[in-house]
């Protein structure tokens, strides 16, 4: 039997709703997604599951150092480390 | 028990991130945060003969951060700087008796609970993400952290976009996992 062109595998659906969360999902995307959240309880879960990951990373405000920032400490880091060995 | 051992080569690598973390949800300032970040790496790196290992480095390394948060602290709390608030606020008598109203609390603003919330789910967030390899790690930051675009970590890294889809799930799916353990 030939597949719905609105089938989405769990693997596929999954790879959509991780970008979801990064809001580059297409239209189209997210409707294949909605269709396949409707029965498939995997994508429901992993979906739930992933959603509540971002909620909390946003809740958070979890913070780290940019690439520049980080390697300006590690140069000061660094020179003096080698003072101490 | 086994005795923690210390090795300051790994802990920019390690632990940089982590303290920056603590640090920026306590001082609100990106540059007072790496300043303080540094002078932690820095203190470490003098006192480390007196590293007793019974903690973990990490631990250790916050004992010390936290002294130098108390610090920076203490010094723009200092008589100098209490004295130029009270000069400057409503020093004008037309503006009498609106001082308690600007006082109240905005109850729309985050409430010092909340705050402690975050934070410590901001660390349990730290732990989970301690746990993953090293390039999951990176690439979770750099997308879901610092917010930077897929070609930009693709250029930076060296890789596919579809190695970086298959990355920020492996890393999604272990965080769930852990967070699901640890905090929700």
């Amino acid at each position: 039997m030939k597949k719905s062109f609105l089938f989405v595998s769990c693997d596929e659906a999954k790879h959509i709703c991780d970008k979801t969360q990064y809001g580059e999902s297409t239209r189209w995307d997210r409707l294949k997604l909605g269709i396949r959240l409707s029965w498939c309880r995997f994508t429901k879960t992993y979906s739930k599951n992933n959603n509540k990951l971002t909620d909390a990373i946003e809740k958070a405000e979890v913070k780290c150092m940019k690439k520049d920032e980080r390697k300006k400490l590690k140069e000061q880091f660094e020179k003096e480390l080698t003072k101490h060995q | 028990m086994s005795k923690h051992k210390i090795n300051p080569n790994n802990w920019i690598k390690l632990y940089s991130d982590y303290l920056f973390n603590y640090t920026i949800t306590r001082v609100n300032d990106r540059e007072t945060a790496q300043d303080l970040v540094s002078e932690t790496f820095l203190a470490g790196l003098k006192s480390m003969v007196n590293f007793k290992g019974e903690a973990s480095e990490r631990t250790w390394l916050i004992s010390i951060l936290k002294r130098k948060i108390i610090d920076h602290y203490r010094k723009i709390n200092s008589n100098k700087g209490k004295a130029e608030v009270r000069m400057s606020y409503n020093s004008d008598s037309e503006s009498e008796g609106d001082w308690l109203e600007e006082r109240v609390a905005d109850p729309f603003d985050k409430t010092a609970e909340d705050k402690l919330e975050n934070s410590e789910l901001g660390e349990a967030i730290y732990d989970c993400l301690d746990k993953l390899p090293e390039k999951q790690a990176n690439v979770f930051k750099m997308k879901t952290i610092l917010g930077y675009d897929t070609e930009t970590i693709c250029n930076d890294l060296d890789i596919t976009a579809s190695n970086l889809w298959v990355i920020i799930h492996r890393a999604r799916t272990a965080l769930a996992d852990c967070m699901q353990k640890n905090w929700m």
